[in-house]
C-alpha cells in the first residue's frame, strides 16, 4: 500500500524545551490512523507541521510522495483538516462558512455541492442558521463539511470529539468509519480518548514527550499479551510477596499494588495457581483495551521498552 | 488572488463592526452641521478676529458646503485612523481569536497572499469609509449649505491668514485631499495590520494603533530644532495633514491668489512619497513576520 505521509526525523524546539523530537511515522493509503498521547504530548504540534501551521525546527515530511515545504499548496489542495474546535465564523451562516472555506479550497463552488456536503453532516436544515447559534456538535460537524467540502484524499483530524457529548462522539465515529471504508479517504485522527481510537483505527502510534513510543496495527498493539490482570485479596501484601517468588514475578508491574501485564491465556492457571497458595481472592479483572496499553507505556518506560523492542 | 479579496470584503461586509465606523462618521458630521446651521457665525466672527489682515466678505455666504466640509476634514481626519485601526487592526488578530485563521491557513493559500489581500481590503475600507466622508460632509454639507468660494483659515507659524478660493477652483482640491488622505490613513491600516499579526485578539492591537498615532502626532507637533531635523521627517504622522496642501493656493506677489494653483506642490509629492514608502515597509514587515510565524492560536 502506497505511503500517503512519510515523516522523517521530525522534530520542533520552543528555545530549551522540545515539543517534538526526531519523530518518524508513515500513514499509508486507507489507513484510519490514529495519534495517541497524553496531553502536551506533542500531537497538535505535530499535525500543525503537517498542515504547515508550524515550521518543523528538523526533519522532512513528505505528503503524496512531495516534500511538504515546497509542494504546499499541491498538498493542501488534496488535503481536509479539522484542527481542535472548529471555530467559524460566527457571524455566518453554515451555508456562507462552508462557501467561503470551499472556494478557499479551490474548486468550482455551487449551490448544490455545498447542500450536499450540509445533508452529508445533517446541517442542510439550518443551513441558513449562523454558527453563533449552532452547539459545539453542530460546529463539528460543520468544521466536518468544510474539511470534505473539496473531496481530499487526506482528512486529518486533530481531537475531533472534544467538547460533544456521547451521541456527538457516535456519529463522529460512524463519519470516519465511513470515510475510510466507503469513500476510501485516508484519515488521521488524534485524541487522547483513546477508547475512541480503538474503535475505528486501523493503525496508530503512540507519542509521549515528543517522542514515538510505539507505532503499529492496532491488531498487533493489541495483542493478548498485553492483557492487564488487576488481582484484589484480602491480603494484597502476602500475595504481592508469593508472586515476587514465584515466575509470576516477571509479570508484576512495579508501581501498582497487585497488577500483572501478561498473556491472557495465563489467567487461568495464575488463578489456580494463588487459590491454591491459599490467597483469598476478591476480584481479578483482566483488560487489554488500548487506553491500559497507552496508559501502562506512557508511564512506565521498562515497558515501553520491552514493546518498541 | 481576487477571489481571496472578495471573500475578505464579504466578511468584512458582513460583520456588524464593520458599521459603527459609518455610524459614527455620519454621526459627527450631523452635530458639525446642525451646530454650524444653528450658530456658524460665530465660529466665523472668532476666526476674523484671529485673523491679522482685514478681509471683507458676507459672512453668511462663507458658511457654505465646501468651507463646512474643510472644518469637518480638519476636525474628523485626526479621529478616523481609529476607526481604521478598529477594522485592520482585527485583520489577522481577529482570525486568530475566532480560532479560524489555522482553518484558513490550512488551505492552499500562501500567507504572502493572505496578508496581501488583508491588507487589499483593509484599504478598500478606507477608501470606503473616506468616500462615505466625502457624501456626507461634502455632499450633504452642500446640500444643506449650498456652494460658494470657499473660505480656508490657515495658521502660519504665529500668523493667521485667510485665503479665498473660487468656487469653480473648489472640487478638484477635494478629490485630491480625498485620495492624499486615503494614503495617509492607509499608513495606519498597514500599521494595524501588523501589529494584529502579533495578537490573538484585536483589542490590543487596535490599543497599540492608537497610542503609536497619539505618540508620534504629539511628537511631530514638538517644536524643537533636534527633533524637526532628526525624528519628524521618519514619522507617518508628520504627513497626516498633508492633504491640507491642496487648499493653500499659490498666490501673485500681490497677494491675489491664482485660480488651479498649488502653494507648493513639490512638498504634497514628497509627503506622498514618504507615506508610500511607509506602506511600502510596513506591508513588507508584515509578510516577513506573518510568513515565519508558528500558527500556535
Amino acid at each position: 500500500m502506497a505511503a500517503i505521509i512519510q515523516v522523517t526525523n521530525l522534530a520542533k524546539n520552543y528555545g530549551d524545551f522540545t515539543a517534538v523530537n526526531k519523530l518518524s511515522f508513515t500513514v499509508n493509503e486507507g489507513d484510519v490512523y490514529g495519534f495517541l498521547g497524553q496531553n502536551g504530548a506533542g500531537k497538535s504540534t505535530t499535525i500543525r507541521m503537517l498542515l504547515t501551521l508550524i515550521k518543523p525546527t528538523a526533519g522532512s515530511i513528505n505528503i503524496f510522495g512531495k516534500e511538504l515545504q515546497h509542494h504546499r499548496s499541491e498538498i493542501l489542495r488534496q488535503t481536509g483538516a479539522v484542527i481542535e474546535r472548529p471555530d467559524l465564523y460566527k457571524y455566518l451562516s453554515a451555508y456562507d462558512n462552508l462557501s467561503i472555506f470551499a472556494k478557499m479550497s479551490g474548486i468550482k463552488v455551487t449551490r448544490k455541492l455545498l447542500m450536499d456536503q450540509l445533508q452529508l453532516v445533517g446541517l442542510d436544515k439550518v443551513y441558513n442558521k449562523k454558527a453563533a447559534l449552532f452547539s459545539q456538535g453542530m460546529k463539528q460537524r460543520l468544521g466536518i463539511a468544510v474539511a470534505l467540502v473539496h473531496d481530499p484524499r487526506l482528512i486529518i483530524l486533530d481531537e475531533p470529539t472534544n467538547g460533544l457529548d456521547p451521541q456527538g462522539i457516535a456519529d463522529m465515529r460512524n463519519l470516519i468509519v465511513r470515510l475510510s471504508k466507503e469513500m476510501g479517504k485516508t484519515v488521521v485522527i488524534s485524541s487522547h480518548l483513546l477508547s475512541e481510537i480503538e474503535q475505528i483505527a486501523t493503525r496508530m502510534i503512540i507519542i509521549h514527550k515528543g517522542e514515538k513510543v510505539v507505532e503499529g496495527s492496532v491488531d498487533e498493539l493489541l495483542d493478548p499479551a498485553h492483557t492487564l490482570v488487576d488481582i484484589q485479596t484480602t491480603n494484597d501484601a502476602a500475595t504481592r510477596q508469593l508472586l515476587e517468588t514465584s515466575r509470576w514475578k516477571i509479570f508484576l508491574q512495579p508501581a501498582k499494588p497487585l497488577q500483572l501485564m501478561m498473556n491472557k491465556d495465563l489467567v487461568p492457571a495464575l488463578i489456580s495457581e494463588l487459590v491454591a497458595g491459599n490467597v483469598q481472592l476478591l476480584s481479578v479483572n483482566s483488560s487489554h483495551s488500548l487506553e491500559n496499553y497507552f496508559l501502562s507505556l506512557t508511564t512506565q518506560p521498562g515497558y515501553v521498552e520491552a514493546f518498541a523492542n | 488572488m481576487w477571489r481571496l479579496l472578495q471573500i475578505e470584503l464579504f466578511k468584512i461586509s458582513k460583520r456588524p463592526r464593520t458599521y459603527i465606523a459609518f455610524i459614527a462618521i455620519a454621526a459627527i458630521v450631523s452635530i458639525f452641521q446642525f451646530a454650524f446651521k444653528a450658530d456658524g457665525q460665530s465660529y466665523m466672527d472668532l476666526m476674523m478676529q484671529s485673523a491679522k489682515e482685514e478681509f471683507t466678505f458676507d459672512r453668511v455666504q462663507a458658511i457654505n458646503g465646501y468651507f463646512m466640509c474643510y472644518i469637518i476634514l480638519n476636525t474628523l481626519l485626526i479621529q478616523v485612523p481609529i476607526l481604521v485601526a478598529l477594522i485592520a487592526a482585527d485583520s489577522i488578530s481577529g482570525e486568530a481569536n475566532m480560532g479560524t485563521l489555522r482553518l484558513l491557513l490550512s488551505k492552499p493559500v500562501s500567507r504572502t497572499q493572505l496578508i496581501i489581500v488583508k491588507f487589499a481590503a483593509a484599504t478598500i475600507f478606507t477608501v470606503f469609509l473616506l468616500l462615505w466622508m466625502a457624501v456626507t460632509a461634502l455632499l450633504l454639507s452642500i446640500v444643506i449649505f449650498g456652494t460658494g468660494d470657499m473660505l480656508v483659515f490657515r495658521t502660519k507659524g504665529e500668523d493667521s491668514q485667510i485665503m479665498l478660493i473660487t468656487q469653480d477652483d473648489v472640487m478638484w482640491r477635494y478629490y485630491a485631499a480625498f485620495a492624499y488622505a486615503t494614503v495617509a490613513l492607509t499608513v495606519i491600516a498597514a500599521l494595524s495590520l501588523l501589529l494584529s499579526i502579533f495578537a490573538e485578539n484585536s483589542i490590543g492591537p487596535i490599543i497599540a494603533t492608537v497610542c503609536i498615532v497619539i505618540v508620534c502626532t504629539i511628537i511631530s507637533n514638538i517644536n524643537v530644532p533636534v527633533i524637526d531635523r532628526n525624528i519628524k521627517p521618519f514619522l507617518f504622522t508628520s504627513y497626516l495633514v498633508g492633504w491640507k496642501g491642496f487648499f493653500y493656493i499659490g498666490t501673485r506677489p500681490d497677494g491675489s491668489t491664482i485660480k488651479g494653483s498649488l502653494e507648493n506642490w513639490p512638498a504634497i509629492r514628497k509627503s506622498l512619497l514618504i507615506l508610500l514608502a511607509h506602506i511600502g515597509v510596513i506591508v513588507g514587515a508584515s509578510v516577513l513576520v506573518f510568513r515565519r510565524k508558528d500558527i500556535l492560536s
